[in-house]
């Protein structure tokens, strides 16, 4: 009988399988274990993996390691609006904050070396959206979190906002440089 | 007990209508279609905003209609229509009279003024929050109210299908187990109850938030309770989608189900494992670990996606396997080829069917792979993904069962035959442009919900790829054609019901209205197997899915090193 009907064999479920069905859910069952397989071998294989390291925060606690990190390694200002550029040693931790409607200051790396980046917002939610490398981030407030990250291309490169954060969203761009 | 003289038989079908429920079933379409219509004319102006050689709209109100746009095709289009469904599957496939009508007209009522409620606190315009309304940002008390009384409204709605169930069971209007189209149905109702729960746990707080009643709410917290009421929406959509893929099936080729374990337990998986998909977006959130995301979005080992690749081949299956036992039994491909191309019911949940696997589904699971969500998350790939699910897969399916329901429900016959033929091709064509495009531009790092790509006045700039800007305008243009596709099924139906001849209560219609349902297999298909060219088709996905999702981990492994 037709899917619209109860079932003409009332006791269905003794019914046989039909063999296209079942080749295919085998073939569907070992691409599904193939994906999830996948995941746990790129943490070990893979150069591109989020940690799991975060910590809760306050606005205040954040900016004020913020400010000392642009305190102590600012080298010069830039943009429109004259964003302090921060050039902290390789392999330290940098900081960049997000607010209505910054990514607060510039930061300037070295191609192939690691930094620990920490980002955090001090007011709304915000995506940190690293172009053209295309890496994205969710940054919550209330929450820093931590990734190393090692640029493999020396250039300048954008960060955009994309999470919708009010009518200024789309003036929200910071900058990253690396150089060689 | 229910009298005779409350139900009609109808003469095409031979289904037995509760007129309580009929005028139900016909009210919740109806008010659908007009959210449709609504939220379609809002889309093309989304559209054409976001195609930059048109930038439409300026940026207040482009957020605002964003907003509106999102809730009335999301939540209201859909969700009203799968009340419509729910009554359907409930009282007239089981022919039992639909339980307590009266509490099902206060559902419908409370979702009306919801829905309304909520529209007008976004068109205020302090409420351009987006439909995910991301705590702190804020807005007006009576957009989450709206909402609140509309899910309350939905939730008795479930309750009334369930009572229904219980009502048939206990009279015996049926014999033996469900139907499998009311089994898919159940499924969504079930996926439903989960998902209004996850609302009120999360929107009362906002609400409560939002009067100034609750200081803080926890914006980890709110995206992955917000989200299991989110992302489960869309699952309703899915499971009630694939329940009328099934009733179409059944419909235009009298199909039977390939085998009814099979179908009824990959909707057993939908129920068990669609709710871990909030996960799918908190990837890239601080605070949750990799194992939590590992687990979760992958479904546990994604026995969700297993279950939607299961219908996928089941359902075309069937088709081919009624269309060989009626003779098209040469080849691969006869049963395809002399199908009903014509028949926009058939049409439409064909394309469903194909563009919600290969664009959709494919996309879904890419995406949703953990690491791979580092290059996609919130770029335009993202709601160019929804797009090829919940339109071109449920919205476009609902429409090709609404061409059915016209004679079936309201008995009037459609005009515009001819319109209505071709009107799922154009739909699916501009729709499929729409998420193909999008789904491009995101690859080159677009960010969706965003108004003005070259970032004038801000402290700095960023020039997108060339190509980024042609995908978009590429993206405009099919914005328009879908417009089109949508808008005449919107005005065939609409005139259908207002002008469409009247058919008649008791006498049969000139073309017959559903198939002779088959009942064996017996003999059908090539070998042991029944459905080959499904078969064929089926790999032909798989291998397009293998290689897109390596594309996607090469990509990955081209950006900088993140540890």
């Amino acid at each position: 009988m037709s899917a619209l009907m109860p079932p003409s064999d009332r006791l269905w479920w003794k019914e046989p399988i039909e063999k296209v069905e079942l080749l295919w859910i085998l073939l569907a069952l070992l691409w599904a274990v193939l994906m999830f397989v996948m995941m746990p071998y790129w943490h070990v294989y893979g150069k591109q993996n989020l940690s799991s390291e975060a910590y809760k925060t306050t606005a205040e606690a954040y900016q004020k390691k913020v400010q000392a990190m642009v305190d102590q390694y600012t080298v010069r200002t830039d943009g429109a609006r004259d964003f302090p550029v921060v050039r902290p040693p390789a392999g330290s931790d940098i900081y960049m904050l997000a607010r209505l409607w910054d990514w607060w200051p510039v930061l300037e790396l070295e191609n192939g070396k690691s930094y620990r980046l920490h980002l955090s917002s001090l007011d709304w939610q915000h995506g940190f959206s690293l172009q053209p490398a295309n890496i994205n981030l969710q940054v919550l407030p209330g929450y820093e979190m931590v990734v190393t990250i090692t640029p493999n291309k020396a250039g300048e490169y954008s960060v955009v906002c994309n999470e919708y954060c009010g009518i200024g969203h789309h003036r929200m761009v910071g900058r990253i440089y690396v150089t060689e | 007990m229910a009298t005779a003289s409350e139900f009609r038989t109808c003469p095409d079908t031979g289904l037995l209508f509760h007129k309580p429920a009929e005028k139900l079933m016909k009210i919740n379409a109806v008010v659908a279609v007009v959210f449709l219509l609504v939220g379609g004319v809002l889309g093309l102006l989304v559209g054409l905003t976001r195609w930059p050689a048109v930038h439409l709209l300026g940026a207040s109100d482009f957020y605002m209609v964003l907003t509106a746009h999102g809730i009335d095709v999301l939540i209201y289009w859909l969700i009203f229509f799968e009340m419509a469904v729910l009554y359907f599957c409930s009282s007239t496939l089981l022919g039992c009279r639909l339980a307590t009508p009266r509490i099902a007209w206060l559902a419908f009522a409370l979702m009306l003024i919801g829905a309304i409620v909520n529209n007008i606190a976004v068109f205020q315009g302090n409420s351009s929050v987006m439909f995910t309304s991301y705590v702190p940002m804020s807005a007006d008390p009576m957009f989450y109210l709206g909402l609140i009384v509309f899910a309350v409204g939905a939730l008795l709605g479930c309750f009334v299908f369930l009572g229904t169930l219980v009502i048939a069971k206990a009279e015996k209007t049926y014999e033996g187990s469900l139907p499998l189209v009311t089994f898919g149905a159940l499924t969504a109702a079930i996926i439903a109850i989960f998902t209004i729960a996850s609302g009120a746990i999360i929107l009362i707080p906002t609400f409560l938030f939002s009067i100034g009643f609750i200081s803080e709410i926890d914006p980890l917290m709110y995206r992955v309770i917000w989200w299991a009421f989110g992302h489960s929406s869309q699952q309703i959509n899915m499971a009630a989608m694939v329940a009328v893929w099934y009733a179409v099936a059944a419909v235009a080729f009298g199909a039977k189900p390939l085998s009814e374990k099979v179908s009824r337990a990959a909707f057993l998986l939908y129920i068990i494992f669609l709710q871990l998909a909030s996960a799918h977006h908190i990837l890239v959130d601080p605070g949750v670990s990799s194992t939590w995301k590992i687990f979760n979005t992958s479904y546990a080992m994604y026995l969700a996606v297993l279950a939607s690749m299961i219908h996928g081949l089941t359902v075309p299956g069937a088709i081919e396997a009624s269309q060989r036992k009626r003779g098209f039994n040469k080849g691969l491909f006869e049963w395809l080829r002399k199908a009903p191309w014509g028949n926009p019911a058939f049409s439409g949940v064909f394309m469903s069917l194909v563009l919600f696997g290969f664009l959709g589904g494919i996309s879904g699971v890419v995406m949703g792979t953990e690491q791979i969500n580092l290059i996609i998350h919130n770029t335009i790939y993202v709601p160019g993904h929804f797009h090829a699910t919940v339109v071109l897969g449920t919205t476009l399916a609902f429409m090709a069962l609404t061409y059915w329901l016209v004679p079936v429900l309201f008995r009037r016959d459609l005009v515009m035959k001819g319109l209505a033929k071709w009107q799922p091709y154009i739909f699916a064509l501009g729709m499929s442009g729409v998420a193909v495009f999008m789904m491009g531009a995101g690859t080159l790092g677009v960010p969706r919900r965003h108004w003005d790509l070259s970032f004038v006045s801000a402290a700095f700039t960023h020039n997108f790829p060339e190509t980024a800007y042609t995908l978009l305008g590429l993206m405009g243009i099919s914005v328009v054609l879908a417009v089109i596709g949508g808008a005449a099924f919107c005005g065939i139906i609409v005139a259908s019901l207002l002008f469409g001849k009247r058919l008649s209560l008791t006498e049969k219609g000139e073309t017959p209205l559903v198939a002779e349902p088959i009942t064996s297999y017996e003999g059908v298909g090539m070998g042991k197997i029944v459905a080959p060219g499904t078969f064929v088709l089926a790999l032909v996905f798989l291998v397009s899915f293998v290689l897109y999702y390596f594309v996607n981990w090469k990509f990955l492994a081209e950006t900088w090193g993140i540890s």
